[in-house]
């Protein structure tokens, strides 16, 4: 027999309903973290650092502080000192002392942008005059930004007393990581071809269109309220605690609208400073930064030199590769060097792998996770070495990497077995598309490149309750960035087998549902996804229990059918109640019916893309246009099919931009001197095709409907595949990004 | 400091509002009137956020003084839909999942209407064209361009083909 093991068929899963929040969202009604206004409130200002790198030597606050209409100033000072400890609620990992000299400098400035001051007046005109008013008299110090320059023996250090192991030589290395296995060497020397490449790239920037913003209000009996936007409301609760020495219970969190994240809204900026004005002022007082300020003062993405040697047989079968590279880590220690080796090669099988990565402070932003943090960095330089090792092979590009792709139950780079993994199977259903084999016009190249990303799981609740005419409310504690109030609300009425309007979502405030991680690592669809999951099953058996008991008969002889509770033997067998009949007589049956799931979740399995991009090549100008874009990816099964989409698109966009404009341009006396929109360049709707999507599905055993991340593997494969199609369509290598018409031109006018 | 006492007519409303002679456009909607739906992400009309019409034309309210309101027409996000029911714009977006955070959204909407407003058939080159403007990082544009044609063809009371 031929027949499949299992046909699943779906109710919900995999439709494309109207998000539920989607009505407030088109008709401004929406409330985001620039929107909320609290009464009484006052308007902050923060005082920011001209300088790069200098000694704070005073502060004078008295001609702000006697300015009519102002109400309090803080500065580093206000904030309690710290032990060093290390915590784990954002996207990777966070020492509370950098959290708060960063949200106000201690002692140095460590980056042009610095919050130095902050005060909380009437007006916002009035606080932005007060904090001009602020006096700081600073000893400029030699600032450092490049990964060489920082590195170098005679290089100020960025963190005083260095931290590390005592035998060590004080440095502004922040992390060491080294994977791998075999012997490198003696591989290359053996390998039939062997290509190398130097890669490079500076930092940029997740670019979410709304700035950061917050009020806050702590009153004098310690207990406060924060209304904010950010990836994880329990983040801020937790760092924002953490940074103030005092309870995580005296703080509530409530979430508003985020207007776009991208790993960027992981940390808190504003929130502790907003806490102490209003300490000191009696009042709610709220926050904001400008779109400069988030330019100078957020996370950016660490820019790059990284060096890749590959090695194959004559076969094209890969004997080695060895790849190491330096991110910037800016003021703080950051955390992108570890997954950078994990999702550098993982992706072929390979015997004899080197990867290294170390994270240097220099006196920049400190750098914040950026969708698959550290990823598409090393990706770019792996997928363009690749493309190069096909071309000395003689091997169809793609034929290369079907030949070495990595299956399941070989290793990662360290050394685990991959999973469920359907990298081959992207690989194969971008083989047979139609994008592959279509003509290309005069000027134009095509690339291809695939990726990567681990993805998480982890820490979530969900609460989903019956109201009395029988319709549910599911509560969690992830914000919504992109449409997860509409999967959970599939998934619950998935089990639930009633239409998915009976169920609607929130996101609640941090003492409404307990403790979830942050809306990152793609982690929300599958783990608080698991846990809508489990709590509609719980929900669904009280159901069945309560019709039982109503019924009076074994809760056995009771089975879910169809959105309604039917008894299925004995002389009540064909009897049938629905969940409004079950709910509304509950107050009989037992009290409310509602139920509350609270896991980590396990088992995630990374997202595999492949991609597929169609570049034009101004040869008067070096503008390079995106021509057609084809994303393949594994997402174990979709949800919410048109957001899973979205995701990729978005993802697509994001990578396209960096491969071909967006930088971050210093000047040499450490000042950024792009730090708006228009000079920052990401893409706009002109520059950008439509974007092919084509979903693969190969379920997560582990996850109830299949479920694997996809917020992130998008933005890996882009990098790689417009720089491989460039190559194609002029035959020039670049190894810099962005590929911006300037460094294409000089690519092609180049006189050997 | 002197304020200007404003005269203008918003979404339809005759208003008063004070405000500071260097005052935004927006900053008033946003702050004195209470109408949050227009977007501050730059405050210097690259993202198109703030995306208003000023008398039937498309403006950016973070580079239209308040004072430049008086006497004339302002129309917000928030008069988009007729009471209850939405334009085809705001539909379309909708049913085209053409928004993730949804942040940048109300200019796009505003931005949108406006290009339909003077073209009822404008090609997929014209819709990315004049909403070049208008910066969104979520979703790639994708569904944001089927959303503008799919309600342009709706206003022309077409059907698109599926």
């Amino acid at each position: 027999m031929n027949a499949p093991d299992k046909i699943e068929t779906f109710r919900h899963i995999g439709t494309r309903p109207v998000r539920p929040d989607g009505v407030d969202k088109v008709t401004g009604k929406a409330l985001y973290g620039t929107d909320f206004k609290a009464p009484g409130m006052l308007w902050g200002a923060i005082l920011r650092s001209p300088h790069p790198h200098a000694r704070i030597l005073s502060i004078d606050t008295r001609a702000a502080e006697k300015l009519a209409g102002v109400k309090a100033v803080a500065t580093g000072r206000d904030l309690p000192t710290l032990e060093s400890l290390v915590m784990h609620v954002g996207e990777g990992a966070s020492d509370i002392v950098d959290v708060s000299h960063n949200c106000l400098a201690f002692d140095k400035v460590l980056y042009e942008g610095h919050p130095v001051a902050a005060v909380a007046a009437t007006t916002p005109e009035l606080a932005r005059e007060a904090a001009v008013l602020i006096s700081v008299e600073y000893e400029v110090l030699p600032h450092v930004l490049g990964l060489d320059e920082a590195l170098a023996d005679d290089a100020p250090l960025i963190r005083e007393p260095a931290r590390g192991r005592s035998d060590e030589k004080p440095s502004n290395i922040a992390m060491d990581v080294t994977m791998g296995r075999g012997d490198v060497e003696a591989a290359l020397s053996g390998a039939a071809a062997v290509v190398e490449g130097r890669y490079t790239m500076e930092p940029v920037h997740q670019g979410y269109i709304e700035p950061h913003a917050c009020v806050a209000s702590w009153n004098g009996d310690g207990q406060a309220q924060i209304w904010c936007s950010s990836q994880g409301h329990f983040m801020v609760r937790s760092l924002t605690a953490s940074v103030l020495a005092i309870p995580q219970s005296d703080i509530r969190v409530t979430p508003l609208e985020i207007g776009g994240g991208f790993g960027g809204k992981t940390t808190v900026y504003l929130e502790p400073v907003a806490m102490i004005l209003s300490r000191k002022s009696g009042r709610p007082v709220r926050l904001g930064m400008s779109r400069e300020d988030v330019f100078r003062a957020t996370g950016p993405a660490p820019g790059a030199i990284i060096d890749v040697r590959l090695g194959a047989d004559a076969d094209g079968t890969l004997v080695a590769a060895e790849v190491t590279f330096k991110y910037h880590s800016g003021a703080f220690a950051a955390n992108d060097a570890g997954a950078g080796v994990s999702s550098a090669i993982g992706h072929y099988r390979i015997a004899n792998t080197r990867v290294s990565g170390i994270e240097v402070l220099c006196n920049r932003p400190a750098a914040k996770a950026y969708r698959a943090p550290g990823a598409p960095q090393v990706n770019f330089a792996v997928e363009s070495a690749i493309d190069e090792l096909a071309i000395k092979l003689g091997m169809d590009p793609l034929e290369l990497r079907m030949k070495n792709a990595a299956m399941p139950g070989d290793l990662q780079t360290s050394g685990l077995p991959w999973g469920e993994i359907g990298w081959v199977q992207c690989l194969e259903a971008a083989k047979a598309h139609p994008h592959l084999s279509a003509p290309l016009g005069p000027n134009q190249g095509r690339g291809i490149a695939g990726g990567y990303w681990g993805n998480y799981g982890g820490p979530s609740t969900v609460n989903l309750s019956v109201a009395e005419d029988g319709t549910f409310t599911v509560a969690t504690g992830s914000p919504d960035i992109g449409g997860s109030r509409a999967s959970m609300a599939i998934m619950a009425a998935e089990v639930l087998e009633v239409p998915y309007e009976q169920v609607r979502c929130v996101v609640a405030d941090t003492a409404s549902i307990g403790l979830s991680f942050v809306t990152g690592g793609s982690r929300t669809t599958f783990a608080t996804g698991m846990a809508t999951v489990e709590a509609a099953r719980e929900v669904k058996r009280l159901l069945c229990e309560r019709a039982a008991r109503t019924w009076q008969v074994p809760a056995e002889d009771v089975e879910w059918r169809e959105g309604n509770a039917v008894c299925t033997s004995g002389e009540k067998l064909g009897s049938k109640m629905s969940a409004g009949e079950i709910a509304g007589s509950s107050i009989h049956s037992g009290g409310p019916i509602t139920a509350t799931s609270a896991l980590s979740a396990q088992g995630w399995l990374p997202g595999f893309g492949f991609h597929i991009c169609d570049v034009e090549v101004d040869q008067e100008t070096g503008h390079v246009s995106i021509v057609r874009y084809t994303a393949v990816q594994d997402v174990g099964r979709a949800i919410h099919a048109d957001y899973v989409e979205g995701q990729i698109q978005g993802g697509v966009a994001q990578g396209i931009g960096w491969a071909l404009n967006e930088t971050y341009i210093y000047n040499g006396e450490g000042k950024l001197e792009n730090p708006g929109f228009l000079d920052y360049r990401m893409p706009v709707t002109s520059d950008m095709p439509m974007i092919d999507t084509v979903m693969v599905e190969v379920p997560n055993p582990v996850h109830p409907y299949g479920v694997k991340g996809v917020g992130e593997v998008p933005i890996v494969p882009p990098l790689a595949a417009v720089a491989n199609a460039v190559h194609a369509a002029t035959g020039k290598r670049m190894r810099s990004l962005p590929m911006s018409p300037d460094k294409v031109h000089a690519a092609l006018h180049a006189e050997s | 400091m002197n304020r200007n006492h404003v005269n203008t007519t918003i979404n339809g409303d005759a208003t008063q509002f004070l405000c500071d002679p260097g005052a935004s456009l927006l900053d008033v909607l946003r702050d004195a009137l209470h109408l949050t739906g227009s977007k501050e992400g730059c405050g210097s009309g690259d993202c198109g956020a703030c995306t208003v019409q000023l008398d039937g034309e498309m403006v950016c309210s973070c580079l239209v003084l308040a004072a430049e309101a008086e006497g004339r027409t302002v129309a917000t996000i928030e008069g988009v839909a007729e009471g209850s029911v939405l334009h085809p714009v705001q539909q379309k977006f909708l049913e085209h999942a053409a928004l993730q955070c949804g942040f940048c959204t109300p200019g796009f909407i505003v931005a949108a209407k406006s290009l339909l407003d003077r073209n009822p058939n404008p090609t997929e080159t014209e819709v990315r064209y004049w909403l070049a403007g208008n910066l969104c990082r979520c979703t790639g544009y994708d569904k944001i361009v089927r959303a503008v044609m799919d309600a342009a063809a709706e206003l022309r009371q077409e059907r698109t083909p599926a």
